[in-house]
């Protein structure tokens, strides 16, 4: 054991994200699914997910969130929202609001379900339509005043990127106009499919500091009537993301074939093996497993992190960054000025100035793209 | 004074959350759309008798006989402004 106060022995997995399914209606060029989601196992039974909620519940878990992919798209969300709810899981419904009809609405309100975020279906195929405020405005506030009507608070998601940041202040607008309560403009990280499309999506310093100075004029303006989170990109930043708040720290998630994992996207990581719900229980997972238990603590970290002052402040970043860019997952997060891999992301800022890199095209999130990159397949 | 937190008023706690016990965490816990705040002990037991029908005095009086203690009232008028800020309670 090391000297310092990060806990090796974590707490309980006090959120639960259910990814239900890799099916969506949706093809958005920055999802964080795995770019291999086609190639994924068979779903989890509904018996299966009854099983995985009540194992959670019993080892602490107290936020649950369903997922996807498009939740909506599973038959079967009722009857999971209300045994989440009959557990004493706050539950939240993470949709695009596609599906969501005022029959399933009213039956996800009688299930118990507490809140939805909705997201923004803006997948750039669809960034005219959205801007134009015709199809995508309609879906929204059809969705929007069912969220009213049944009286949840109305959260809406953004994912913000070169495309679309520049209309920031239409965004917001929309946002106020449908009612929502709390809006996060959520700035795209570089996983999955996003890492891809990275030269098309990352926005240049200038584009983020007009959005950042209009998103403060807009909370001045607006005060209490919407609070708008900012998230902040972090290849822009010097130091890195506490990312999850830790590995394994809090926060468990479970893909649609049952893989347990410490994020969303560390299926990624090479020479791990995760767990999956099908074979072991919830707690053995947390607590037990070699995947959850690699890198809790400090133990794993090597130099610069390893007598870095400020390790205890991010955990050292992300692993999955870490991995990507500098092609190890013990490595310090390149985001970070001090990793010895720093000047990737520099690079890749240095392109998005120039607009280098752009004349490709986006690679969409759908099932025959997914195919063809698993494959190995540009 | 404000209308919530005086000794008259009946707070209870905002629609916008849910007071929970938590028994893996010892704790009783405010649940949000997609957060949590973990109360101490003292919190836990003022927030628990926010229910609309208690007055503050009560409330007081209830804990000074629960835990054998007097002169609470400062510290519960204390922490129910601090929720009131928060939205964690409504009158």
């Amino acid at each position: 054991m090391s000297a310092t106060s990060i806990p090796a022995q974590p707490g309980p997995p006090l959120w639960l994200l259910a990814e239900l399914t890799y099916r969506c209606p949706l093809h958005c060029a920055f999802c964080y699914n795995p770019v291999d989601f086609a190639t994924s196992g068979p779903e989890l039974s509904t018996e299966d997910w009854l099983r995985v909620l009540r194992e959670a519940r019993a080892a602490g878990s107290v936020q649950c969130g369903f997922s996807g992919g498009e939740p909506m798209l599973r038959d079967d969300l009722e009857v999971l929202v209300a045994e989440a709810h009959r557990l004493g899981f706050y539950t939240n419904l993470l949709t695009s609001g596609v599906g969501l009809t005022p029959e399933r609405a009213a039956a996800l309100k009688a299930a118990g379900l507490d809140h939805i975020q909705l997201s923004f279906q803006d997948s750039t195929r669809e960034l005219n339509d959205f801007l134009s405020h015709t199809r995508t405005f309609d879906l929204k506030q059809r969705v929007a005043a069912l969220i009213k009507d049944n009286g949840w608070p109305m959260v809406m998601n953004c994912v913000i990127h070169r495309l679309n940041i520049d209309y920031i202040d239409r965004i917001i607008e929309m946002a106020v106009e449908l009612g929502a309560e709390y809006l996060e403009l959520a700035n795209n990280q570089y996983y999955s499919w996003a890492l891809l499309n990275r030269d098309q999506l990352l926005p240049t310093r200038a584009q983020l500091e007009r959005a950042e100075r209009i998103t403060n004029e807009y909370r001045e303006k607006y005060g209490d009537r919407i609070r708008i989170f900012f998230v902040v990109p972090d290849y822009h930043e010097t130091r890195p993301k506490k990312c999850m708040n830790g590995w394994g720290n809090v926060f468990l998630t479970v893909t649609p074939d049952g893989t347990a994992l410490p994020c969303h996207t560390a299926k990624m990581l090479p020479g791990l093996a995760f767990p999956n719900v099908r074979e072991m229980g919830v707690r053995e997972i947390w607590y037990e497993s070699e995947g959850f238990n690699r890198y809790r603590g400090d133990g794993w970290m090597k130099e610069p992190c390893r007598t870095c002052p400020e390790k205890e402040k991010d955990l050292g970043g992300c692993r999955c960054q870490a991995y990507m860019l500098a092609g190890d997952p013990a490595a310090a997060d390149p985001v970070c000025d001090k990793s010895p891999a720093h000047g990737l992301v520099v690079e890749a800022l240095a392109r998005a100035e120039s607009g280098s890199g752009r004349s490709a095209p986006l690679v969409f999130r759908d099932p025959a793209a997914s195919r063809r990159l698993a494959a190995g397949g540009g | 004074m404000s209308a919530v937190t005086g000794t008259d008023a009946c707070p209870r706690v905002s629609r916008r959350f849910r007071l929970q016990w938590e028994e893996a965490q010892n704790a009783w816990v405010l649940l949000y759309p997609e957060g949590m705040v973990k109360l101490n002990q003292s919190a836990g037991e003022i927030m628990r008798r926010c229910d609309g029908s208690r007055t503050v005095a009560q409330v007081v009086a209830e804990l000074e006989q629960a835990f054998g203690a007097s002169g609470l009232a400062d510290d519960v008028a204390k922490f129910l402004e601090l929720a009131r800020g928060q939205q964690w309670i409504e009158g």
